[in-house]
């Protein structure tokens, strides 16, 4: 009987070719365009700051994903959320309240998402599918046009994006011998804060663990005992939420509301847990992977900019390709493992 | 065997939801006409105008519909059969579509032309150029579900999020102009009849006939409902699934040249915007499962022009291009709502409990 | 309540709609024991366990357990894990780790989060107790399928738990594998539990077991110790044939020996499922198949056709060495096959009677020639006719059918192709008598016409009555035919096999 210990399985392959790849990435734009800044710090920490708000969406529906569901609202609901904020504080309602309506929203409609996947067993394909419809629709029926938010909308708003934390060392000294402090942005905090706690509660929580069950296999999940409804319900809820909270994120960063944001956001999302490791059938991954997933998106685009000649559609393609790579690597994978019981 | 009644025969055809929507929807345009004071029935009324760049031409909503709706029920043809076979949607075709539009133009025009009003190639070259670019698609896509057997949905992802950029590309960036009379035909008129309409029925005419003359149907429909009975029983389901997903593709292609020919360009970050959804909601309005199986392919293209039926309506009610999704969306979640197992039992149980 | 009596069930019903799948059955386990709950298929051995653990609601009897007053009645899993009953079923979920252990019900620290050191402590000191050589920390997809059995065991046992029920957890298990899973199993035994132990291997039922409870076509038929219980009589009692009342069935013989051989296997096995066998079929000869449920009945025959690849040995039709890859090779060289699971692998269910009869015609004829429409009303409309297959009209979906006419269909699908070579498997599963006999008949019938048949089912004399040759087969293998005195008790026997009755 072979009984294999300390053995490294398929999934932390994957995991360290996520990692390595992203470090060969990063390590080649180093090399190829060193001249122009890329090894300074802060090229690193702008992938970050650019993608906070992907970060904290690609969280959720890593969530989503380990119970084998999918949810392509998200996009849709971070523009949502983008306009509700500009609007909103442009109405002269404080940041605080609305940002906290913002979560409230995002509540409420996870909870009918959830509903409809969960106790109506409708495809989630299709539900999200509606949920995209109707947020990019009540986007356009709050403000059809591009509002801005200005400092003179919301002091608190525009401070708080524009808040600089300097991180006290990696600074370097620019052309007129200026020393240059990196510095990241709230944004940043607050999405790897989310990070950190996701990964704590897929670890450490019962729910956390209740998600991988389900995925694996809901029926036997159910017959362990567990609420496979209510379970799934959850998870579509937790996942609005945070994708509410990168959409305040994504709000801080662009600092305006407009119907034609974020769109395609659900798909980086879901190829940043894809190429994390994360498997659309459930029950594989961790939102450790899909983090370096989209900072391998963000290394890609800033690669592409830093170059500066290569056409817009780059970043697409090359984000494609390795998508197509780690789905058929993954398949692979699940043929050995079949192969092998 | 007695003839049923209209109505029960009705019942229980597959075809009651979409027809009992489109019936739906116009009665909307008539109770609309009827408040803002217009004739009843303007929304049947079909006129021969006078234009000044394509002479005489048919004019009404219908027309506007059958001709508007035209892309999104060449997809649902495609995406039938995908959903039937594999159980799964094709959320690449408006990106292929995209893809094959640029392909199509950048052909035409010669690569890295912004604008021409001669053709660098013959229009046959371009226009069979477009639609094999879009059968190419639908073999990678049909290759990733059934060689691979991953879930169709992941898939086509990698084209979704990729065609559009390929196409992007091979535009070299550019909106690509095709500003010739011939080309433009395919969005234009034959006669008075605008030709989309005219390209759409030859699609489903020869689709239906290759449906009615081959295997084909059947086929499809027997790996959808149970591939494992299907392969003791002598189908390769592999081929068979493979090959719905190369047709999506073509019809795609077919959509894409369309929709170009409309503009007269390849507007690469535009066209098939959102179609591949229209094409799913066509498929589940038409009284398709999702879940695979048999299939309606009559369905299918009456969902697609009520889609566009709704679509129409709500632009007459003064909703804008933006805002109508909201009512999509909640259109959508009450019929799948409506069509769920657990809705279903209840509603059962109900009666159950009634007629006790 | 009897000594030592940990669960009793009197007199439980069961309807599933058009079915009666159990009726008035009694169960009785006692401290300490492991029971075997035997019966063929569809005998309600797993309607019986769904009972006990709340996923199907029975309608009449009470269940009483240990500590527990007054009747006992599950609605899900988890109550029934309450009060003490817990299971393993034989697919096992795969948590990562060994979490398996806890899922749902993790020890958690005051901060309301999973308490991980205490976790894998317990989980480790748990896994040492039962003596299963596993480190809790790694992932369990590492492991092999009976270390994952016996995690998903060890997880039952940890809820407290006196009722112990194991779903065929050795199906997928090697024999060394199965050796472990019984030291872990009369470890527990010996430290109280009681377990309920399903399998379909005989040779474990005896090497494990106390006690044997036997249903069929859900009734009770008996409680044995296992000393009162041979094998040949077991096997008797779950086929409902007594031993001392053999009716001796003739069947004209015909011979066919001097017949060419149709189909030759030589050294075919499929991995996992069959061992290498070699069989040959002659024309116009009917072969049986005997062997209980599991014993790679089904298996031989699906190598043979290519529905489930063969991995090793050669195959002849007519004499020449063929290549079967998948069915359509085997089809294309005269072959058909009847599935035994008829909705997973026969029925196409949303399709006419109709299509269901043409299908097979029409794969093999290739894609692009469609059989006109007559011609397919003319060919369903014949083997309705044959057939008898009662039906409101060739168009009806077959799904809407009833079981034995679903069957006929399947069958009229193969008829449709006129085949050289046909495995019927479990033709008469679940059908009335009268079809039975008809579908017999049939059988002879088209032996007589120049066709080769392979038969497999779980009542002999049903066989008895066609076959002129049996293959035998246990556990997995080919262990012999039988040509001559071809009767129940000898076929039992060697079904049975190890020891035999004085």
């Amino acid at each position: 009987m072979k009984e294999k210990k300390g053995g490294i399985n398929s999934n932390t392959i994957l995991l360290l070719i996520t990692i390595g790849l992203f470090v060969v990435l990063y390590a080649g734009g180093c090399i190829a365009y060193g001249y122009k800044g890329f090894t300074h710090l802060q090229t690193f920490l702008n992938i970050l700051i650019t993608n906070a708000g992907l970060i904290c969406v690609s969280c959720g529906l890593t969530l989503v994903m380990l119970t084998a569901g999918i949810d392509i609202s998200v996009g849709a609901l971070v523009a949502l959320d983008c306009m509700m904020l500009a609007v909103g504080m442009r109405s002269g309602i404080g940041a605080v309240p609305m940002m906290l309506l913002v979560l409230v929203v995002g509540v409420a409609f996870g909870c009918l998402q959830g509903f409809l996947i969960g106790y109506l067993q409708i495809q989630p394909f299709i539900v999200s599918m509606a949920g995209m419809f109707f947020c990019r629709g009540m986007t356009a029926v709050i403000s059809t046009e591009q509002v801005s938010i200005t400092e003179a909308i919301s002091k608190t708003f525009y401070d708080l994006a524009n808040m600089k934390i300097i991180i006290p060392f990696g600074g370097y000294a620019n052309k007129k011998g200026m020393i240059m402090q990196p510095y990241i942005r709230i944004t940043v905090v607050i999405a790897l804060l989310v990070l950190v706690l996701i990964f704590l509660m897929l670890r450490y929580t019962r729910f956390g663990r209740s998600l991988y069950a389900v995925g694996g296999n809901a029926t036997s999940a159910a017959m362990m005992g567990l609420n496979v409804k209510s379970i799934k319900m959850r998870v579509h809820v937790l996942c609005s939420v945070l994708t509410s909270i990168g959409g305040i994120c994504y709000c801080l960063n662009t600092m305006a509301g407009s119907v034609s944001q974020a769109t395609g956001l659900e798909m980086d999302a879901i190829s940043s847990a894809v190429i994390g490791g994360t498997l659309l059938t459930g029950g594989v991954g961790n939102v450790f992977g899909t983090f370096f997933g989209v900072l391998i998106n963000g290394t890609i685009s800033s690669i592409v900019k830093t170059n500066g000649k290569l056409a817009s559609s780059w970043p697409n393609i090359l984000t494609a390709i390795l998508l197509f790579v780690f789905i058929v690597i993954q398949s692979i994978f699940a043929a050995v493992r079949k192969r092998g019981k | 065997m007695k003839k049923k009644s209209v109505f029960s025969r009705l019942s229980s055809s597959n075809l009651l939801l979409p027809i009992i929507s489109l019936i739906l929807v116009m009665a909307v345009n008539i109770i609309f006409d009827i408040a803002s004071g217009n004739n009843p029935f303007s929304f049947f009324m079909i006129t021969l105008q006078n234009t000044t760049s394509n002479g005489m031409v048919l004019y009404g909503r219908i027309i506007d519909i059958l001709n508007r709706g035209s892309e999104a029920a060449i997809l649902a043809i495609g995406m039938t059969l995908v959903v039937s076979s594999s159980a799964g949607t094709d959320i690449s075709v408006g990106s292929v579509m995209s893809l094959c539009a640029s392909f199509c133009c950048m052909l035409l025009a010669g690569y890295g032309v912004s604008s021409t009003t001669d053709l660098a190639v013959p229009l046959f070259v371009g226009i069979l150029g477009g639609i094999l670019i879009g059968v190419l698609c639908g073999a990678f896509n049909g290759t990733l579900v059934a060689v691979f057997q991953i879930q169709p949905m992941v898939a086509t992802l990698i084209l979704y999020s990729a065609a559009r950029a390929i196409g992007l590309l091979l535009c070299n960036d550019l909106i690509v102009y095709v500003r010739n009379s011939s080309y433009a035909f395919f969005g234009g008129f034959l006669g008075p009849i605008p030709t989309p309409i005219l390209i759409t029925a030859l699609c489903v005419l020869v689709m239906s006939l290759v449906l009615r003359r081959t295997a084909l149907g059947m086929y499809i429909q027997s790996v959808g409902i149970n591939r494992r009975a299907s392969r003791i029983s002598g189908l390769n389901s592999t081929k068979i699934i493979f090959l719905t997903y190369v047709l999506c593709g073509m019809f795609a292609g077919i959509a894409g040249i369309v929709n170009s020919s409309r503009i007269t360009s390849a507007d690469s970050n535009n066209i098939g915007l959102y179609l591949e959804m229209d094409a799913i909601l066509a498929v589940a309005l038409g009284g398709n499962s999702l879940g695979g199986g048999r299939f309606n392919l009559a369905g299918s293209i009456i969902g697609a022009y009520t889609i566009q039926a709704i679509t129409t309506t709500l632009y007459a009610l003064g909703v804008s291009t933006t805002q109508a999704p909201v009512f999509k969306a909640i259109i959508v979640i009450l019929i799948v709502s409506i069509q769920s197992e657990p809705v279903k039992a209840y509603m059962k149980k109900r009666k159950a409990i009634k007629a006790a | 309540m009897e000594e030592n009596v940990v669960l009793t069930a009197r007199g439980i019903s069961m309807t599933f709609p058009g079915v009666k799948a159990l009726e008035d059955v009694d169960f009785t386990l006692r401290r300490g024991e492991i029971h075997a709950l035997m019966g063929e298929n569809g005998a309600g051995k797993s309607t019986l366990i769904k009972c006990l653990t709340g996923i199907n609601d029975f309608e009449a009897g009470e269940i009483h357990i240990e500590g527990v007053n007054g009747p006992v009645k599950n609605h899900s899993t988890r109550e029934a894990q309450n009060v003490g009953i817990s299971t393993v079923y034989q697919e096992v979920n795969l948590c990562p780790k060994a979490e398996n252990l806890f899922i749902g019900r993790e020890p958690m620290t005051k901060f309301h989060t999973i308490d991980r050191k205490s976790y894998n402590k317990r989980s480790q000191k748990i896994m040492d107790e039962l003596g299963i050589s596993v480190d809790v920390t790694q992932n369990l997809e590492n492991y092999s399928l009976a270390i994952q059995q016996m995690v998903a065991i060890a997880r039952a046992v940890d809820m407290d738990c006196k009722v112990l029920i194991l779903d065929e957890p050795t199906s997928s298990l090697d024999d060394e594998e199965v050796e472990k899973l019984f030291v872990l199993m009369r470890r527990l035994r010996d430290q109280g539990v009681g377990i309920i132990f399903v399998t379909h291997f005989l040779e474990q039922v005896y090497a494990v077991c106390d006690r044997i409870t036997v249903l069929r076509d859900g009734h009770f038929v008996g409680e044995y110790p296992i000393a009162d219980l041979p094998r040949v009589k077991l096997v008797a009692a779950m086929m409902g044939k007594d031993l001392n009342d053999l009716e001796e069935i003739q069947k004209e013989s015909i011979d066919v020996r001097n017949a060419p051989v149709e189909i030759s296997a030589k050294g075919l096995s499929h991995s996992g499922t069959v061992k290498p066998f070699d069989l040959d079929i002659h024309k116009g000869e009917v072969v049986g198949i005997a062997g209980l449920l599991g014993s790679g009945r089904s298996e031989l025959a699906r190598s043979i056709y290519g529905a489930d690849k063969a991995n090793t040995g050669t195959l002849e039709v007519d004499g020449k060495e063929v290549k079967i890859n998948q069915p359509i090779d085997a089809m294309n060289l005269g072959m058909g096959m009847l599935p035994d699971d008829r909705k997973a692998e026969g029925i196409i269910a949303d399709l006419s009677v109709r299509e269901n009869i043409i299908l097979a015609l029409q794969a093999r004829k290739g894609m692009f020639k469609l059989l006109s429409r007559a011609k397919q009303e003319e060919i369903a409309d014949e083997m309705i006719r044959t057939l008898q297959v009662k039906t409101p009209t060739r168009e009806t979906l077959i799904k809407q059918l009833s079981g034995g006419n679903q069957q006929k269909v399947i069958l009229g699908r193969w008829l449709a192709t006129n085949p050289d070579f046909l495995i019927l498997d479990e033709p008469t599963r679940g059908i009335d008598v009268g079809t039975k006999a008809e579908i017999q008949k049939l059988i002879l019938k088209l032996a007589g016409e120049g066709k080769s048949i392979l038969f497999i089912s779980s009542e002999i004399s049903e066989m008895l009555r066609t076959c002129s040759r049996m293959a035998i087969m246990r556990d997995g293998e080919k262990v012999g035919e039988l040509d001559h005195d071809l009767t129940q008790e000898n076929v039992m026997k060697a079904i049975a096999g190890g020891e035999q009755e004085a």
